[in-house]
C-alpha cells in the first residue's frame, strides 16, 4: 500500500489550527478554572519547558547532563533579582546588598530573557571542561557544577541573600506567559532538531566516533546543544521563580532533587522525544499534585491512616524505578507526535481492528 | 586561636586522616562496583544513611549496646545492598549503561524518601545510641594538641577494616572471583563462577563498608537525617575517581587526599569555610581534565 503523506502546507495549517485550538482551551481554563487548578496548569507548562530543554541535551544529543537544576537556579535568581523592586530587596536582605544589584530592575519579559542568557553563559563556561568528558564522568561533573552554583548561592549573602532566599517575588507566571514560552521552546527546539544541526546531534548520540569520522565537529555541536538547552532551562527557572514566588538554594528545592524530577519526566515520556517530554511533564505535574492526597490523613477500607510526609516522592521514585526496569522506552520512545505519525498509527489501528473483525 | 602553629597542624592532621579514612571506606564501595559493572551506584551514599538508621534504631528500640548496634547496621546494609542489586540493577545488566545509571539515581531518591517516610525528616541525635557517654568525651593530649579519643579509635578501626578488605580481595577465593569479573565477565562465567552471586557479594561488601563508615561518621558528626548520605556519597565517589576508579588502593589514596584538602583548606583559609562542600567538586573537575583516569587508574582505550 502506498503511504499517502500530507503536504507540508497542510501540515503547517493543521499545526496552526491545533495551536489556536489549544489557545482557546487555555482561554476557557483561564476563565473558569479555580486558582489551584490554574496553578497546576501553569506548572505543567513550566515543567514542559524544563523537560524539553533537558531532552535536547540528554535525549537528542546524548550528553547525559545532571546539571539542569544549576541552570534553572541561575535563571531563577537572575530573573527574580531583576523583577523584585529595590524597596522589596532592601527589606529582605538582612545582611546588606550589593548596591548595583539593588538598583537593577526590569520587566518580566526582559528578566526572563536575561535569566536564559545568564544560564546560557554559565553553560558555555562549564561546557568547555565538562564536555571534554563523556558518559558517567560527564554526569558527575555536571552535577558537581550545579552543586557548586547552589553552594555559591547559599554563601554569597550580598548577592543572593544566602539561605534566606528571595521572597515576595511577583507572581507574573500566568497562563499566557508560561504557555507562550512553552510554545517558543518547542518551536525553536523542534526546528533545531529537524535541521542539519539536529541530524548532526542525533549522529553524535548514536555513535560519537563515527560522527567525528564523518566530519562533524562533536565538541562544537555538543556545546551548542548544551548552551541552547541551558538557555531554555534558565527561562524555565524564571517562570518557576515567578510561579513559586519564593526561592532558596536548599538541596530539595533547587538542588539535585529538581534535576531528578525533570529526568523522571523525560524518561517517562521517552528519552529523545520532544512531544514525549511534554507528555511526561504533564503526567508528572498532575500525578505529583494528585499524590498530595497521600500525605493527608485518609481512610483506607475504614482504617484511618494518618498523613505521612514524603509519601509523594517515595511513590514517584518507586514508579520511576519500575518504569526504568520494565519500560525503558517510556511512552513515546524516540517517536514524535506528528501529523504523519498520527495518520500512520490510526491506519495501523484500523487495520488491526479490521483483522480482528475478520478473524 | 591559642595554639602554636605546630599543634594547630597536628590537630588538623588527625581530623583530616579521620575524615579521609571515612571517605575512603565509602569510596571503596563505589570503586568495586564500578570496576565490575561500570555503574556509578548513586544509591551508595544512601545505603550508608540507611546503615546509620539501622544502628540508631537497634540501639533505641531493642537497646542493643553500641558494638552490637554497629554489627546490626553493617549486616543490615550488606543485605540491603545485595537486595538493591537483585531488584533494580540485575534486570538491566544487558541494557544500555545509561539506563542502569538512571535507575541508580532513582534508587538513591527512593531510599531518601523511604527514610523520610519511615524514619521521619526531623534530624535525630546519634548520641542517643550511647548510654555511657564518657568514652565520647575523652580527650588525649598529643604534642600539645587535644585529640578526642574517638578520632584515634575511628582511624584505628578504619585501618583494621582495610586490612580485612585487602585480605578478602587478594587472598580469598571470592576475592579472586571479584577481580576476575572486573576483567572479563563472560570468560569468568565460563570458568564456572556464579557471576551474579559474586556481583551480589561485591554490593554487600561495599555496602557493609559504607555502613561501617556511616556509623563512625555519625559518632563524630551525630546528626542523623535522611539526606545525610548525599554529600559524603558524592565526595566519596569523587575520591574514587581522583584515585582512579576501579582501583581499591586508589580509592584509599583519593579518600585521604580529599579529606586532607577539605580540612586543611578550611583550617588555613577560614573565609572559604562556607564553600567546604564545593572543594571536592572543583578537585574532581581539575583531576578529570588533567588525568581523567585518576592517580592509579589505567588509561582506557575507546574501541570502535
Amino acid at each position: 500500500m502506498v503511504e499517502k503523506k500530507l503536504s507540508n502546507k497542510t501540515k503547517f495549517w493543521l499545526t496552526i489550527a491545533f495551536i489556536i485550538f489549544i489557545g482557546f482551551l487555555l482561554w476557557l481554563a483561564d476563565r473558569y478554572f479555580d486558582d489551584y487548578k490554574l496553578r497546576v496548569l501553569r506548572l505543567i507548562a513550566i515543567y514542559g519547558v524544563m523537560a524539553v530543554s533537558l531532552n535536547l541535551i540528554n535525549g537528542i544529543t546524548g550528553v547525559f547532563s545532571l546539571g539542569h537544576a544549576g541552570f534553572i537556579l541561575v535563571g531563577a535568581y537572575t530573573a527574580s533579582l531583576l523583577t523584585l523592586s529595590p524597596e522589596q530587596k532592601a527589606m529582605s536582605y538582612l545582611f546588606g546588598i550589593q548596591p548595583w544589584i539593588e538598583k537593577l530592575h526590569a520587566d518580566f519579559f526582559t528578566a526572563t530573557i536575561a535569566g536564559g542568557i545568564a544560564a546560557a553563559i554559565f553553560a558555555f563556561l562549564i561546557g568547555w571542561p565538562v564536555l571534554r568528558l563523556s558518559g558517567d564522568y560527564l554526569a558527575i561533573a555536571s552535577l558537581g557544577f550545579a552543586e557548586v552554583v547552589r553552594i555559591w548561592a547559599n554563601n554569597a549573602l550580598s548577592i543572593t541573600n544566602g539561605p534566606l532566599g528571595l521572597k515576595a517575588i511577583p507572581e507574573y507566571s500566568n497562563t499566557w506567559w508560561t504557555y507562550g514560552w512553552l510554545l517558543a521552546t518547542v518551536v525553536f527546539i523542534a526546528s533545531l532538531v529537524n535541521s542539519s544541526y539536529g541530524r548532526a546531534l542525533k549522529a553524535i548520540r548514536e555513535n560519537r566516533i563515527a560522527a567525528e569520522a564523518m566530519g562533524i565537529n562533536v565538541f562544537k555541536h555538543q556545546l551548542m546543544s548544551f548552551v541552547i538547552g541551558a538557555f531554555f532551562a534558565g527561562v524555565s527557572g524564571s517562570l518557576y521563580a515567578h510561579w513559586l514566588t519564593t526561592i532558596d538554594p536548599r538541596l530539595t528545592t533547587m538542588g539535585p532533587m529538581l534535576t531528578f524530577y525533570v529526568l523522571i519526566m523525560i524518561v517517562l515520556g521517552g528519552l529523545g522525544s520532544i512531544t514525549g517530554a511534554i507528555i511526561g511533564a504533564a503526567i508528572f505535574a498532575i500525578l505529583f499534585e494528585w499524590l498530595r492526597d497521600l500525605e493527608q490523613p485518609f481512610s483506607f477500607f475504614g482504617i484511618q491512616v494518618p498523613g505521612i510526609p514524603g509519601m509523594r516522592i517515595l511513590t514517584v521514585s518507586a514508579i520511576f524505578i519500575i518504569v526504568m526496569i520494565f519500560w525503558q522506552r517510556g511512552i513515546m520512545g524516540r517517536e514524535e507526535l506528528t501529523w504523519d505519525n498520527l495518520i500512520k498509527w490510526s491506519r495501523k489501528l484500523a487495520s488491526l481492528s479490521r483483522k480482528r473483525g475478520e478473524g | 586561636m591559642g595554639y602554636s602553629p605546630g599543634t594547630f597542624f597536628l590537630q588538623n592532621l588527625f581530623n583530616a586522616t579521620m575524615l579521609g579514612g571515612l571517605y575512603a571506606l565509602i569510596a571503596v564501595g563505589y570503586t568495586m562496583v564500578y570496576g565490575i559493572l561500570r555503574l556509578i551506584n548513586f544509591a551508595h551514599g544512601d545505603i550508608m544513611m540507611m546503615g546509620v538508621y539501622f544502628a540508631f534504631y537497634a540501639a533505641t528500640i531493642i537497646y542493643a549496646p553500641p558494638l552490637l548496634a554497629a554489627i546490626i547496621a553493617i549486616a543490615g546494609a550488606a543485605g540491603l545492598g545485595f537486595l538493591i542489586d537483585r531488584v533494580a540493577y540485575k534486570p538491566l545488566r544487558n541494557a544500555p549503561r545509561i539506563s542502569a545509571l538512571i535507575t541508580a539515581i532513582g534508587m538513591s531518591f527512593f531510599l531518601e524518601s523511604f527514610a523520610v517516610v519511615v524514619f521521619g525528616a526531623i534530624p535525630k541525635s546519634f548520641l542517643d545510641v550511647f548510654k555511657d557517654k564518657t568514652i565520647l568525651n575523652k580527650v588525649l593530649l598529643v604534642g600539645g594538641a587535644r585529640i578526642p579519643l574517638l578520632t584515634f579509635l575511628v582511624i584505628l578501626i578504619t585501618a583494621g577494616i582495610f586490612v580485612v578488605l585487602f585480605w578478602i580481595v587478594y587472598k580469598t577465593k571470592i576475592g579472586m572471583a571479584m577481580r576476575a569479573i572486573s576483567m572479563d565477565i563472560p570468560t569468568t562465567s565460563l570458568m564456572g563462577i556464579n557471576v551474579d552471586m559474586v556481583i551480589g557479594f561485591t554490593f554487600a561488601l561495599g555496602s557493609a563498608l559504607a555502613a561501617a563508615s556511616g556509623v563512625m561518621w555519625a559518632m563524630r558528626f551525630p546528626n542523623v537525617y535522611p539526606y545525610m548520605g548525599f554529600m559524603p556519597g558524592m565526595k566519596a565517589f569523587i575520591a574514587a575517581v581522583v584515585g582512579g576508579i576501579g582501583s581499591i588502593p586508589g580509592a584509599i589514596i583519593g579518600g585521604l587526599l580529599l579529606g586532607f584538602i577539605e580540612i586543611f583548606a578550611v583550617a588555613y583559609f577560614p573565609n572559604f569555610s562556607g564553600y567546604r562542600d564545593a572543594f571536592a567538586f572543583i578537585i574532581l573537575i581539575i583531576i578529570l581534565l588533567i588525568k581523567p583516569s585518576g592517580i592509579l587508574g589505567k588509561k582506557a582505550i575507546e574501541k570502535v
